[in-house]
């Protein structure tokens, strides 16, 4: 699985969703999904990648990590793998 | 109906080691949170918090006391005393004196230690006393055998709202006659490894600071400590020269049936009317309200909006203390009620400290930073918790 597939799935478990529903322009509230799955989504993102992703649920938007689509996440979670190859 | 007042308060918390010190800071506007000094604190996230800085139990407690207790229970028997003594109640042999204090985890830091010897130890034993020092309801029974007390006696567990259920319950106790007298409170001591890195988990903590309200916030800060009260009828409170902090006139006890975490304006809004309510007061009678507001983005938002529903045009200052002595869980609402009974009793308004800039969202008066001077006849103190658990308290001057 590509980075993309792995995080599509982590978002689609998440939010109840088959993986052909979740696409890189859905957005997390498009998707249904609350803080509370977001968290959880982010912790499966952090163990499924080895990363630490910096992520506040009081400023999500706001933070160093763009969720603002599934496509943005997927590009903060290659982002955070090459800065771990470095 | 029997009517309810408090003849006794003490407390342990970051601020102070007891209730005029506590009072003190929060009428200066000092504020306990710190780098914390935890173990393995360089693997935490999360390393500020308001510990309680120079605690030393023997001091205060026998050596079966110590022998016997964690943390979180050390500051309850101790905050129990100082109450005990201010009230000058006396507790016979009979059934018709308890205590029920609130906590939301209970002895953790001995449950860390346990775990950590076993885990990451690799040792096969545990303390004897593991067990009777964890048990959420450890606080109630110390009290209770260093009181004699002989009626209602247990832990009450409703997460950040466990001290004002409590603190409610026992006043329900009272007002049914089936007790004369009740010490009711909360204490909590979470800023152990395992009780931060659990909070980290949900995202919601500020790195930096507390800052209920203000824009610029980014989330909660753990406090630890202990406040309990001497909850007694107020006829016979009278009739013994007691001395009188405060009335409670009305609580309430609600539950939102809707998120695990997300706040509720509809629930905070229920739980407040439904005080004012029991008190038998009109919104306008209330001159001040010690906020839940833990500084997180949703809270802060839903409260102030809750608020703004409940009291229209005429919201009296609204202040959060949190941003002093840090979130408390389990005992936060026993901690803020000293802050109501400042503004009862000497007529200052405890500051929302750490605020920097308005948020159009939380449109209140919430005495910024510096203290205020300012009449307050009526006190009402919120507080909200996971589950959707909220309980309200309605204080008057006695």
């Amino acid at each position: 699985m590509t980075v993309r597939e792995k995080v599509i799935a982590i978002i689609a478990e998440k939010a109840v969703l088959d993986a052909s529903d979740v696409t890189l322009d859905s957005s997390l509230d498009a998707l249904g999904m609350d803080s509370l799955a977001m968290v959880e989504a982010i912790f499966a993102m952090e163990e499924c990648f080895d990363i630490s992703i910096p992520f506040n649920a009081n400023d999500p938007e706001e933070g160093r990590f763009d969720i603002s689509s599934v496509g943005s996440i997927v590009a903060a979670v290659e982002d955070l793998l090459a800065q771990k190859v470095t | 109906m029997r009517r309810v007042v408090i003849t006794g308060a003490g407390t342990v918390n970051a601020l102070a080691q007891d209730v005029p010190g506590t009072l003190a800071a929060m009428a200066a506007g000092r504020g306990a949170i710190a780098p914390l000094a935890v173990a393995d604190v360089d693997r935490l996230s999360v390393r500020i918090g308001a510990a309680v800085r120079g605690w030393d139990a023997g001091a205060h407690l026998t050596r079966a006391q110590l022998a016997s207790t964690d943390r979180f229970a050390q500051f309850a028997l101790v905050a129990a005393a100082q109450a005990m003594a201010q009230s000058g109640l006396e507790v016979d042999a009979g059934l018709d004196v308890g205590a029920i204090i609130g906590t939301a985890g209970g002895g953790l830091s001995t449950s860390d230690a346990a775990y950590r010897a076993v885990y990451a130890e690799g040792k096969n034993r545990v303390a004897p006393l593991t067990v009777p020092k964890l048990m959420p309801n450890a606080a109630a029974g110390q009290l209770s055998m260093a009181h004699g007390l002989r009626g209602p006696v247990f832990s009450l567990s409703s997460a950040c709202a466990s001290s004002n259920h409590s603190i409610a319950l026992a006043c329900q106790l009272i007002r049914a006659g089936m007790v004369r007298a009740m010490l009711a409170g909360g204490a909590e001591a979470m800023l152990c490894f395992g009780g931060i890195k659990a909070w980290e988990g949900l995202r919601v903590m500020s790195e930096r600071a507390c800052r209920p309200f203000s824009r610029t916030r980014d989330g909660m800060v753990q406090g630890e400590g202990a406040a309990v009260f001497v909850l007694e009828e107020r006829a016979a409170a009278l009739a013994r020269g007691a001395p009188i902090l405060a009335e409670i006139l009305g609580v309430a006890m609600t539950a939102d049936a809707g998120d695990l975490v997300a706040p509720s304006q509809a629930g905070a809004e229920g739980a407040m009317r439904a005080a004012l309510a029991d008190a038998g007061l009109e919104p306008a009678a209330v001159d001040y309200i010690n906020a839940h507001g833990t500084g997180t983005a949703a809270n802060d938002r839903t409260e102030a909006a809750a608020i703004r529903a409940v009291f229209g045009a005429a919201v009296p200052p609204v202040s959060s203390t949190k941003a002093m002595h840090g979130h408390v869980m389990g005992a936060t609402g026993a901690i803020e009620l000293l802050a109501c009974l400042m503004a009862l009793n000497d007529s200052v308004i405890a500051p929302t400290i750490g605020y920097e800039e308005a948020d159009p969202d939380c449109d209140l008066d919430v005495v910024p930073n510096v203290a205020r001077q300012g009449e307050v006849r009526v006190a009402l103190s919120n507080s909200f918790a996971f589950g959707g658990l909220n309980a309200v308290l309605v204080v008057s001057r006695g």
